[in-house]
């Protein structure tokens, strides 16, 4: 694996879709490191340990983490950065084999991939979501550390 | 006097509906639309405001004594700077920033503004995707212009097709046609090397991710009709790529 080459693409082709989506133009270069950051971490998981389903979970993981504090630092909401991220975790070859396979006639070929590409969009959608609740619920220790810290009481 | 605090409370009503009109037509989550809107009424001093939203309706009830609205949403773009706009606008007007009066212009400049980067830059931000996913994916690099050209000849028929017919399935179905069939001749003519990460790598644009994570997010806080209709959504694109394909791979 070509690591610094696998960045570089990664930044680019998320910092693109930044731009399809029609991003804010001063978070471009934020979203571009999201998907970096999603990519190779779903990339080096991936050649760990062979399992896509928990490389994407980890990807997918990591993107909305990153776009969580991103979004804390620009005071926009967090989709902005997650999409251009999660793009490049959607199991497209997975689905494409599906359907070739369909196509050709080789329906259990095709189930295979299919059920593996809904494990992957299954695991991308809880590695957003484990990640939001997680800092949720960070976020929510840090302001009544804060509170306690200046003397106010919660109302 | 009375008459005053009616019509002021007529104008936190427009606002609190504008906004949540246009971040929905901009492809924001359902569940951040009503955040926003009920953050607004309540610093509206609408306490007893319920909202209920749809990707294709929002309704919007202030309170016990005046009316409930109703507004229809009709297309749906992706734009995350109008989301990001009137996101901020509402932090303002929430903050005591922005007056009522003042919010209400600002987001109806946002409402009628075309924040788009300009189509050309969009179709070469699809080809340049198309280009580095088909080698992320694996592919060969002597196939890279034909990525390149490949994904965003799909971008541009995709706006094309949508502009002049408003269907959105079919336009989908028509560019994913087009792509396999470029790649298809590319490679029996010997230029190309590996059909399926061509095709993968260029269809990469129309890829419905913002549906997809809409449709999750929104099933995961509980908004049930709009994660289904989302997901619909989502699943009919993926539909209308994969039957293109298909087609051309059945010959």
């Amino acid at each position: 694996m070509n690591w610094p080459l696998e960045a570089f693409l990664s930044f680019i082709a998320a910092a693109s879709f930044g731009i399809i989506f029609n991003a804010p133009r001063r978070t471009l270069l934020s979203c571009g490191l999201v998907g970096m950051s999603g990519w190779l971490i779903y990339r080096s998981y991936f050649l760990m340990f062979d399992d896509s389903v928990q490389a994407s979970f980890a990807g997918a993981f990591v993107v909305a983490l990153v776009a969580h504090i991103l979004a804390k630092k620009f005071r926009m909401p967090m989709i902005i950065f997650s999409i251009a991220g999660i793009i490049p975790l959607v199991p497209g070859s997975k689905a494409y084999n599906a359907m070739r396979n369909i196509v050709e006639n080789k329906y259990l070929d095709a189930i295979a991939f299919a059920s593996e590409a809904l494990m992957i969009s299954g695991a991308v959608a809880m590695g957003l979501v484990f990640a939001e609740v997680l800092m949720q619920l960070f976020f929510r220790q840090q302001a009544k550390r804060t509170q306690r810290k200046i003397g106010m009481t919660r109302t | 006097m009375a008459h005053i605090k009616e019509t002021r409370r007529e104008l936190a009503l427009d606002c609190c509906l504008l906004a949540g009109k246009i971040m929905m037509e901009s492809g924001a989550e359902t569940y951040r639309v009503e955040d926003t809107m009920m953050r607004m009424a309540v610093s509206q001093n609408m306490m007893n405001a319920h909202c209920f939203v749809t990707p294709t309706g929002i309704m919007f009830s202030p309170s016990d004594e005046l009316a409930t609205r109703f507004v229809r949403i009709s297309s749906r773009k992706t734009d995350l700077e109008q989301v990001a706009l009137v996101n901020s606008v509402s932090r303002k007007l929430v903050s005591g920033e922005f007056s009522l009066q003042e919010a209400y212009e600002e987001m109806q400049v946002i409402d009628k503004t075309n924040y788009s980067f300009s189509m050309r830059l969009q179709v070469l931000a699809a080809a340049t995707a198309s280009g580095c996913f088909l080698i992320l994916m694996g592919g060969d690099w002597s196939d890279l212009p034909f990525a390149f050209l490949f994904g965003g000849i799909g971008y541009l028929i995709v706006d094309i097709i949508l502009a002049q017919t408003r269907v959105k399935i079919f336009s989908e179905f028509i560019a994913a046609f087009v792509i396999a069939a470029l790649a298809l001749a590319v490679v029996r003519a010997g230029l190309g090397t590996n059909l399926d990460t061509l095709i993968i790598g260029s269809l990469m644009p129309l890829v419905p991710g913002l549906l997809i994570t809409n449709a999750v997010r929104d099933l995961m806080a509980g908004h049930f009709v709009s994660g289904l209709s989302n997901g619909a959504e989502a699943f009919l694109t993926a539909f209308a790529i994969g039957a293109g394909v298909a087609l051309v791979l059945s010959f």
